[in-house]
């Protein structure tokens, strides 16, 4: 979608999303702040590691996008304060493409990320695939092992225990959730949950199941509502009550 | 060095149908210093044991038999001169009465005490010179149980008969009652005769020497006895000699071997200052300087690893402002005049370039770093042929290229091989991404063919363009890094110049192998072998290189040389 003249799209802004750059490269967080504001979004840059929790807390944004090379506090310390208070998707941009690197970011909370140098639309899209629960909202229960999802209501419970997941938690559990009879590869996952076209980093999908596994089974090693099919990818547990 | 070193071949040869126990001396006598010098001092020691024993036993053999020859010649000679006195001193009636007094004269002569004095006394006789025979004589007379036809030879006979005096020889005693063994003897023997008649008479005396032959037989047995003891000794002394060599040896060897096995902080322990303790110092010493090597290596290559990731993120960052400012300005290229609008396009697309130098760029110091790692899961080569093939279509069509893929029946029911293998997708995509771009790129506009084929082991894909092909030598060099076919039209052509010799990295991390065939005019084959388990070597390739057209050049044509041994050892 192209973004109007920048008058004509100011009431837009707010549904669009605000977005917190966090990166100490003030040229580079310029032009990101340019390309998203021609997008529609409503950027705010913070240029320290040090000062982005407080940022986080004032500004309440609906996707962080954190550089990993901070000066001061690292850019995965940071994904790790963020996470602690809050789900808000973080998208890590990154200049290493190695698997250690990239790794280490998605276990720290990173929900995506993008390798230098992307291109403006690759971003954008990868922003668009983490605001997009914003549109659809049809009130929906489902149920997964011994766990209750209201869709709608964005919650996830056990007992009526709610269980604090990340939206992008929340939408891996939701679509293995609404087709229990189907095993979903970890490309196919990749597509629905993250928005990717054509297959990208199945690491993606390892590391945000084990993640979503410590919060939502009892036993992770012995997992009873995220299964995996071997060789082929992961599907919802059977439901357990009969309600 | 010894004749058994020449030996144990022969050993070897002959293990084919000796036993196992054979081969495996022969295996000990190989790998075992300890062994070869233990059996070396066991066979010499025998040797010489068995060469004292022989000379000990002559000489006691001579000792023994020298005294019992003087005196038995000694009391020979006077028991002939008693003789002879007596037959002169005698007076003989008649013929006839000779025999009683020979009868008597041996009763004289033979020893009184037959338990001290063991010998007998014989008188043959009448002698004739014509036939010297005992047996054709005219009898004997003789003392104690002998045979005397047997026991006096007859060289001794026909010497007494012969000549007068005394003459002595060593003989068999052949005892008459059986009863006893025949024993070794000294047969002495003299000439007496009657001086009425002038017959000639031999008297002999015949010593059995079985009290000699007794004790030849205690000191032979002493001797084997104390040389067996001496040789299994001796073979005891070398082994615990060698022992003490040979382990500290082996204990070296072990360490090695931890060592070469990348255990770097091994070390043997020394004591004392002798030789083996030196080696042990000079071992560990050289351990030591390995390991300081080693180290600094691989911090050296750590710097260089960091260096690179840090260029890389210091590049990657201005990198995506520039793209994300000419992103802006191309987005906007209508609205600007035509050459600031074309400016913008060739900024756009350079950059491209630029950017995908820097990952090759990247991705070539990764594999020299040998920070490149698999990550390996089961791939299906056909598909992966399809979707690259997919992906490059558009391209093919703006050269005017058709491409076709071309993979065996998936569902025979003979079950052809599968082209399944354990890869790492990443960069198997890669490789055929960039012998795709390659074929489409060079292909002059041609059909191109991509086929993928399996084997037991191996899964192969090769690709086949009809363009300008390969000149004789290229098929080596185009896995070069910033090869280019022709230099003068290089430029006009996409791609880094770094496609196929990360394609061979990639390859060679597969345990894989990346070949090339290709002839002026004909257009050019790539050819992809890839093990079905990660690990493997992959064996021949299911795929031919060189197609079945242009193949009037016998097997192993000139040109088709495997890049794989051209490029540095380790990946």
């Amino acid at each position: 979608m192209n973004a109007g003249p920048a008058a004509a799209a100011e009431p837009v802004r707010h549904h669009r999303g605000k977005i917190l750059v966090v990166d100490d490269d003030s040229s580079l967080a310029e032009m990101l702040t340019i390309v998203l504001r021609n997008e529609g979004f409503e950027p705010r840059v913070c240029s320290s590691g040090d000062r982005a929790m407080a940022v986080v807390r004032e500004f309440k944004p609906d996707v962080v996008l954190l550089d990993l090379m901070l000066p001061g506090k690292d850019g995965v310390d940071v994904c790790r304060e963020i996470r602690h208070e809050s789900g808000v998707p973080i998208i890590m941009l990154t200049a290493k493409s190695d698997t250690v690197d990239i790794v280490v970011g998605l276990e720290s909370g990173a929900d995506d990320y993008v390798v230098k140098p992307f291109k403006p639309k690759e971003l954008v899209a990868r922003l668009r695939a983490r605001l997009r629960k914003f549109e659809e909202s049809a009130p929906e229960a489902l149920e997964i092992g011994d766990l209750v999802i209201d869709v709608a209501g964005h919650t996830v419970k056990r007992d009526n225990e709610p269980l604090s997941l990340t939206p992008l938690e929340f939408d891996l559990l939701v679509c293995l959730a609404r087709k229990p009879w189907q095993v979903f590869t970890r490309e196919v996952l990749l597509e629905q949950v993250w928005g990717y076209r054509h297959a990208a980093d199945t690491r993606l999908v390892n590391v945000h199941v084990q993640r979503l596994r410590s919060k939502v089974e009892i036993d992770p090693e012995n997992p009873q509502i995220v299964m995996t099919v071997r060789g082929v990818g992961y599907k919802a547990g059977d439901p357990v009550g009969t309600r | 060095m010894s004749p058994f070193a020449r030996l144990a071949p022969g050993l070897r040869s002959a293990g084919y149908l000796a036993a196992a126990p054979v081969r495996q001396v022969a295996g000990m006598w190989r790998r075992s210093i300890q062994a070869r010098v233990v059996i070396g001092t066991v066979v010499l020691s025998t040797i010489l044991t068995l060469l004292a024993g022989w000379i000990l036993l002559r000489q006691v053999t001579t000792g023994l038999l020298e005294s019992k020859e003087l005196t038995s010649i000694a009391q020979a000679r006077s028991g002939a001169v008693t003789a002879q006195a007596k037959l002169d001193g005698a007076e003989l009636t008649d013929q006839f009465a000779i025999g009683p007094l020979l009868k008597g004269l041996v009763e004289t002569l033979a020893p009184r005490d037959a338990a001290r004095e063991d010998f007998s006394v014989v008188i043959v006789g009448p002698l004739a010179p014509a036939q010297p025979d005992a047996a054709a004589t005219g009898g004997s007379r003789s003392s104690g149980d002998i045979v005397p036809e047997a026991s006096i030879p007859a060289s001794l006979m026909q010497k007494v008969t012969s000549e007068p005096g005394t003459w002595w020889v060593f003989t068999r005693v052949v005892f008459g009652d059986g009863a006893l063994d025949p024993v070794p003897g000294i047969a002495v023997g003299s000439q007496i005769s009657v001086t009425g008649t002038g017959q000639r008479y031999g008297l002999f005396y015949v010593y059995p020497l079985s009290e000699q032959q007794q004790s030849l037989f205690v000191v032979r047995g002493a001797l084997i006895t104390t040389g067996a003891l001496l040789v299994v000794l001796l073979g005891v002394v070398a082994w615990l000699v060698t022992r003490q060599v040979v382990t500290p040896v082996r204990l070296a060897r072990r360490i090695a071997e931890r060592l070469a096995a990348g255990r770097l902080e091994e070390r043997m322990h020394v004591r004392g200052e002798d030789d083996i303790a030196r080696l042990g110092i000079s071992f560990n010493q050289m351990a030591g300087s390995l390991q300081r090597q080693i180290r600094q290596l691989e911090e050296l290559s750590r710097v260089q690893q960091r260096f690179v990731s840090d260029v890389s993120h210091e590049l990657r960052t201005p990198l995506t402002t520039v793209r994300m400012a000419a992103d802006v300005l191309h987005d906007s290229r209508l609205d600007f005049d035509p050459a600031t609008a074309r400016s913008a396009e060739l900024l756009q697309a350079e950059l491209d370039r630029f950017e995908g130098l820097l990952t090759d760029l990247l991705e070539i110091s990764r594999f020299d770093a040998g920070a490149a790692v698999l990550d390996l899961s089961r791939v299906d080569l056909g598909a992966v042929a399809r979707r690259v093939v997919g992906d490059n279509r558009a391209l093919a069509e703006l050269r005017g290229s058709t491409i076709t893929v071309i993979t065996p029946p998936t569902a025979s029911p003979q079950g052809a091989p599968s082209c399944t293998a354990e890869v790492d997708i990443r960069r198997i995509e890669r490789i055929v991404r960039n012998l795709v771009v390659n074929a489409i790129e060079y292909g002059a506009g041609g059909d191109i063919e991509v086929r993928v084929a399996g084997s037991d082991d191996a899964v192969a894909l090769s690709v086949r363009d009809h363009g300008i092909g390969l000149k004789p030598g290229e098929e080596t060099l185009v896995f070069n890094r910033f090869w280019r076919a022709d230099p003068a039209r290089a430029r006009t052509r996409g791609g880094t110049g770094l496609g196929l010799s990360i394609a061979v990295e990639d390859t060679a991390l597969h345990a894989g192998t990346l070949d090339a065939w290709g002839e002026p005019g004909q257009g050019s084959v790539f050819r992809l072998t890839l093990p079905k388990r990660a690990g493997d070597r992959p064996g021949r390739s299911p795929l031919p290189l060189i197609p079945a057209e242009r193949l009037p050049m016998p097997v192993g044509a000139p040109y088709a040389r495997y890049p794989h041994d051209h490029r540095r050892g380790g990946a």
